[in-house]
């Protein structure tokens, strides 16, 4: 069975003024379906590019992104965008929700992008505030929660379009000690009861440990440390 | 939730700065509207003239009268069909404040002259039977409280001495363009006084208005005209009615291009104002546009929201303006000396200008952001701090 997320010889390099820099060099990586991965490693080890491409939302510079059999690296932003839309559910580090709109048109946010009936989207973004714990404040405005109820309703937004990967970017890298230790619960929550593919990016080693595979970058180069 | 309570949410984000610049644009709509109105009443004797109305006044100057005896010798020229006369009469009605045009005129002729003023047969036929009656505008007769009957009482200043006339008919514009405060007298009631208390002034008149058959001939029987007169005593200088009434508003052309130019300024200042709200906006805005943009919205998505947001606020303050503009006309008029602009209304155009300009204005205020939020990296976005 080939790999949900398969990356061969990606290299990256951005232009800063006249300089070429280097971040992800050759590296190839398979991810598959229903996975946990952490990526680790220092600053400038290319673990957050290497997400963000997985993502969608950034390119590569050579090598080849299959993701659920989707080249995404010759789509069009606009297909790029309709693609992310499905495939791909985002856990920012600043949990990132739209502070004019309550916790329920938060989650709601994607599913404009999608066909569903208005009737049909309140009962998916209901299903995904109770899935975090959070339908008693689905009408409270992102000011008026804490950090960690923050990013529960931005998990609430991820899950619920029902993409098949979820990519999370320092997901408690902001949080108090137990409100990360809830948003880890839920992340594998999400791998294990659901199935859901996640790669997620942290410095924390007990985040990673949630994990099932744990990934280490330096310099741009993969170290595979071995399965937890 | 639909794109349009979002675009509402989020143009109502920061409510002190999106009212301030509501304000803005309204205020300015409200100025623009305001010059535009001033510029219409100045050009609405231009605007109203008729094109088969020819304008027969002395080469010299308009204050110059022309003899009564060239009213059959305009008549004979091929192509002219009526040929009316009237004749500035001035005059101080209840104190030198209360200004309306006064004229004397030949009652048989006017009104086959000037249909836009309408008045009932039985009106017509007492203004025509009586020597010394009268019609004024519907304006002017509400303005005075003047009805079918009444006298009014003046003192002649270009016609020295006591004058009454009786009011035998209250016209009615054609259109909110038309002049309604003019009142118009007999002018062989004037000549007959003329005659026993000045004969040197006697027949004699202000101008003549000549109908024509044929507009598109109006300047081939201008020449005519002018021709048949040259090297008399009392040359004429004809025109379409349009050019002798565009003869009074190109004195004061200058202040009315300033007028013009600066009305159109208002709308840049409304651009600018609007532009620096969108932009500050925006920036503000970046990492949310680079979210949307993650989950999956389109550069479409971000037209829509972006313009929808520059257009909600420059549609509110124009719809604000327009609403004010309407009193605040009304105000500014009972302000002005009575009778300076005969006809000072907002006309449909303006509506539209500014409906249309805020609009445009819109869509150009949201150029900037959108160009940005588009051409912006998703990785770069969710790292912008401010």
């Amino acid at each position: 069975m080939s790999a949900l997320i398969s990356i061969s010889h990606l290299t990256k390099t951005y232009k800063r003024e006249k300089q070429e820099i280097t971040v992800l060099k050759d590296l190839s990586i398979d991810i598959e379906q229903g996975d946990f991965v952490a990526l680790m490693g220092p600053s400038g080890s290319g673990k957050t590019t290497l997400l963000n491409i997985i993502a969608g939302i950034d390119r590569p510079t050579q090598g080849e992104v299959m993701i659920a059999g989707t080249n995404i690296g010759v789509l069009t932003e606009t297909e790029l965008a309709k693609w992310r839309s499905r495939h791909i559910g985002f856990i920012f580090q600043f949990y990132n929700l739209i502070p004019v709109l309550t916790a329920f048109e938060n989650v709601e946010l994607p599913l404009m992008l999608t066909p569903l009936s208005k009737s049909e989207r309140r009962r998916q973004v209901e299903l995904a505030l109770s899935v975090v714990g959070l339908a008693d404040r689905m009408d409270h405005y992102p000011r008026q929660l804490s950090g960690g109820q923050e990013q529960r309703v931005a998990i609430a937004r991820a899950i619920a379009s029902d993409p098949d990967i979820f990519v999370a970017d320092e997901p408690t890298g902001d949080l108090d000690r137990v409100s990360a230790e809830e948003i880890l619960t839920l992340l594998e929550r999400l791998n294990k009861e659901f199935g859901k593919t996640i790669v997620m990016v942290t410095h924390d080693p007990s985040a990673a440990n949630r994990a099932r595979i744990i990934h280490h970058l330096e310099k741009g180069d993969l170290i595979p440390q071995g399965q937890s | 939730m639909s794109m349009t309570k979002l675009i509402v949410k989020n143009a109502f984000r920061h409510t002190l700065r999106v009212l301030l610049t509501i304000v803005g644009i309204s205020v300015a709509v409200v100025a623009f509207g305001m010059l535009r109105t001033v510029v219409t009443a100045w050009n609405s004797g231009v605007a109203a003239s008729s094109p088969n109305r020819l304008i027969v006044r002395q080469a010299v100057s308009f204050i110059f009268p022309l003899p009564y005896a060239y009213k059959e010798k305009i008549a004979g020229i091929p192509g002219v069909s009526t040929v009316s006369w009237l004749n500035w009469f001035g005059g101080t009605y209840i104190d030198k404040d209360q200004f309306f045009a006064r004229q004397g005129c030949d009652p048989e002729t006017l009104l086959s002259l000037y249909p836009e003023y309408k008045l009932t047969s039985t009106e017509i036929s007492a203004f025509k039977t009586d020597r010394s009656a009268c019609i004024v505008g519907i304006e002017t007769a509400k303005r005075y409280g003047l009805k079918i009957g009444d006298i009014m009482n003046m003192e002649g200043d270009i016609y020295p001495g006591s004058w009454q006339f009786t009011v035998k008919g209250i016209y009615t514009p054609r259109s909110k363009t038309d002049d309604a405060t003019q009142m118009f007298f007999h002018w062989e009631y004037l000549n007959e006084r003329m005659k026993q208390d000045d004969p040197t002034r006697a027949d004699q008149v202000g101008y003549y208005v000549v109908k024509i058959n044929d507009p598109s001939r109006s300047a081939e029987i201008s020449l005519k005209i002018d021709q048949l007169f040259k090297n008399s005593a009392a040359e004429t200088k004809t025109e379409t009615e349009g050019q002798f009434q565009q003869g009074f508003v190109s004195s004061s052309g200058a202040i009315i291009g300033a007028i013009n130019i600066m009305s159109y300024l208002i709308i840049g200042i409304i651009l600018l104002v609007l532009c620096n709200t969108m932009i500050m906006t925006s920036r503000e805005r970046t990492r949310e546009y680079a979210v949307l943009k993650s989950l999956g919205f389109t550069g479409g998505h971000l037209f829509a929201f972006i313009a929808g947001e520059a257009l909600t606020i420059s549609m509110l303050g124009a719809g604000i303006g327009i609403a004010l503009l309407i009193p605040i006309v009304q105000g500014f008029e009972s302000f002005l000396p009575r009778g300076w602009f005969p006809v000072f209304i907002i006309e449909t155009s303006t509506y539209i200008l500014a409906g249309s300009s805020a609009l445009i204005v819109g869509v150009i205020a949201a150029i900037i952001p959108l160009y940005r939020a588009l051409t912006m990296k998703i990785v770069d976005g969710l790292r912008f701090t401010g």
